[in-house]
């Protein structure tokens, strides 16, 4: 089992035809992917990488059964993208463009509620379940089939932890990349909600840092509700405050956001912490062996 | 980005918020005649990008002109140091000279978005003129929180709701219900992450003025506004921070001596974590991003470099779609025609990583190769400890 997407996952890719979309496409579906469609406005009836490209997701979905979404569009459109999708009906929207702004994500929020769709992202690497589907830009390679379930607000310090996992031969049931900005569809506590119904995740992994206080919001609930092993790291202790550290919402303001805080609330939900990026693999291992 | 005080005040005026009489000046002739036209006791007031600056006594108070020019000669060129600024402490390059008020009263009105629910957040209170967050910290009795539903937009009832929890005089309510509409629009058209007055004042004679004003905007929304992009302050910012970004590098200059080159920003702070936890302090936060060709790797090298702190580099690259053996070959490149110095360790991991050791390990220059992230923070902070 798995999270959000498996092998019967029906991939549309809005922004096929730009070269992010392409590429990423190219490697999606040497992965394993299903990608049954592209969309790219007023290409229509072409076809790219052996994909039918339409003008609307909405066509896609009816003509292909599409029930998940990448999107590669540059961000100036990137919300007006996510919205297009909910409105077709898919049920898992990954956005990975960076650069949105932040008051288009207080829209793309409030017309998202109330729907039945996860959006992952933006600015994030997206979401694999190993062997079996990739949306995003994640290296497949590195990860494998496993028990592990890893959520992250980063992107190559995921790779850092799935390798980790990976080597411990624990391997990964789904990865999520939440993404880096302040205002994300999926959080920790929605994917710790989705991993605790999966049988297959024995443990998960967070990743998180600096800004915002999703990691405490995600202490509180783990603490009431979640009862597999959780192994954090937290990014940016030694990160000054005031300061945008790349991420646009890692930047610790009016002193709240911090790595200390974030450290404390989860350790005093039973989170085991890992003080060293390098050890994130082995210390779920030890947990795990209890 | 952030803006200085006189141009928030500038916006302000565009969108009708009351704010004092007064003017920006560079030079301490132009306070004395700014000083004159305004005609009565006037304060002086530095203008950098940082708050306290009042305590760091960029703030002056002059009763006639020839004292307003000495206290803008006081200020201007003077270097000021808040607890902001950091202790090398900002220098003054303007003054805003505007009439003195004869405050009755001080209060906060802000609007930010706020994380948690997505949203955006109209926070006021009785207690202003002090930093917020002492205030929320302490009394959060004290702060009026109003959720902003973003289809509508601000209600009239919503501010009438914060103008009567702010218990202002009866003659008052009116404009002060219309202000903070006006704050709320302002915040929407321009795409600002915030918008604050703090202190909005009641006058002596019962006017409602905006006596500071700071609104910083969405770095990713400013496409779509270039007048704002103008109002940009170059000399507010780290030069190195300012080239970096010239070359799309992400890069924050830090206190310690391990220059720090990362691909992606979570890696970036976790591999500042961990040269901390070994025993010594990161330079800087660099993120070199997704594709890290050597050209790209060489201006990286440059900044790093500039920081004269840095004793030991530190690479350290995870290779996704970025091929490792390429990112060796650009550090190659680039470390010989920059001739570098001090010792650097490289940690590459992922696509095409056996590759990348070859190359490195091939080359006439001498790098410390790591096979983990563990490793090379060990071994970076060796190489300065000796």
């Amino acid at each position: 089992m798995s999270i959000l997407i498996d092998d019967k996952t029906r991939v549309v890719v809005q922004g096929i035809t730009g070269s992010e979309g392409t590429f990423h496409t190219t490697q999606m579906i040497e992965y394993g992917t299903k990608v049954v469609a592209g969309v790219t406005p007023g290409k229509g009836g072409q076809t790219h990488l052996g994909v039918p490209v339409f003008n609307t997701v909405a066509e896609a979905v009816n003509e292909t059964g599409a029930d998940a979404s990448g999107i590669f569009v540059p961000p100036p459109f990137a919300a007006d993208a996510v919205m297009e999708a909910a409105d077709a009906g898919v049920k898992v929207i990954v956005c990975i463009s960076e650069g949105i702004p932040t008051l288009d994500m207080v829209k793309v929020t409030t017309f998202l509620e109330g729907r039945d769709v996860h959006l992952v992202g933006p600015n994030c690497p997206g979401v694999i379940t190993p062997r079996k589907c990739k949306i995003g830009i994640m290296p497949g390679f590195i990860h494998a089939q496993g028990k592990i379930g890893v959520i992250s607000r980063s992107g190559t310090l995921t790779y850092e932890a799935v390798d980790q996992l990976t080597k411990e031969e624990l391997g990964q049931t789904t990865c999520i990349g939440l993404g880096g900005d302040p205002i994300v569809g999926t959080r920790f506590i929605d994917a710790l909600k989705l991993f605790k119904d999966d049988p297959e995740t024995k443990g998960v992994v967070m990743i998180g840092e600096i800004g915002g206080t999703d990691e405490e919001i995600a202490a509180e609930y783990i603490k009431k509700d979640f009862h597999k092993p959780v192994v954090a790291f937290i990014a940016g202790r030694t990160a000054p405050p005031g300061k945008r550290m790349g991420h646009a919402g890692a930047i610790i303001a009016g002193g709240k956001g911090t790595a200390k805080e974030k450290i404390e609330a989860l350790k005093s939900s039973g989170v085991v912490v890992a003080d060293s990026p390098a050890e994130i693999g082995i210390t779920m291992r030890n947990v795990l062996a209890g | 980005m952030k803006i200085h005080e006189y141009q928030s005040k500038e916006l302000f005026a565009q969108y009708g918020i009351p704010v004092p009489m007064g003017r920006v000046v560079e030079k301490k002739d132009e306070a004395r005649r700014v000083a004159q036209e305004i005609g009565k006791t006037v304060v002086v007031k530095a203008q950098v990008h940082a708050g306290g600056r009042g305590k760091g006594g960029g703030i002056k108070l002059a009763e006639n002109p020839e004292d307003a020019m000495l206290r803008a000669g006081e200020i201007i060129g003077m270097n000021l140091i808040t607890h902001q600024t950091g202790p090398e402490g900002k220098l003054v390059q303007k003054v805003l000279v505007e009439e003195a008020l004869e405050i009755d009263k001080e209060l906060y009105l802000g609007v930010v978005i706020d994380r948690e629910t997505s949203g955006l957040v109209v926070i006021a209170s009785e207690e202003g003129g002090v930093e917020i967050e002492v205030v929320a910290a302490k009394t959060p009795e004290k702060i009026l929180k109003t959720f902003i539903d973003p289809r509508v937009g601000m209600q009239p009832f919503q501010a009438r709701k914060i103008v009567f929890g702010l218990n202002l005089p009866q003659a008052l309510i009116r404009d002060a219900t219309k202000l903070i509409s006006k704050l709320y629009r302002l915040f929407i058209s321009s795409d600002a992450s915030l918008a604050e007055i703090n202190p909005l004042v009641i006058t002596k004679d019962g006017r409602l003025i905006a006596a500071d004003a700071k609104i910083n905007f969405d770095d990713n929304a400013l496409y779509r506004h270039s007048d704002i992009g103008e109002l940009r302050d170059l000399n507010e910012e780290e030069p190195t921070e300012i080239e970096a970004s010239e070359h799309n590098l992400s890069y924050v200059k830090l206190d310690g001596n391990v220059g720090c080159m990362v691909n992606g920003a979570g890696l970036a702070m976790a591999t500042m974590d961990i040269i901390k936890l070994h025993g010594s302090m990161p330079a800087n936060f660099l993120d070199v991003g997704g594709a890290a060709s050597s050209e790209r790797v060489e201006q990286a090298f440059k900044i790093l470099l500039s920081d004269r702190n840095v004793k030991a580099v530190l690479i350290n690259i995870f290779g996704g779609i970025v091929r490792c053996d390429r990112v060796a070959t650009g550090v190659v490149e680039a470390a010989k025609r920059l001739d570098v110095k001090v010792p650097i360790v490289v940690r590459l991991a992922g696509t095409n990583s056996e590759l990348a050791s070859d190359i490195l390990e091939k080359s006439d220059l001498k790098f410390t190769v790591a096979g983990d992230l563990g490793e090379a923070a060990e071994k970076a902070v060796a190489t300065i400890n000796g």
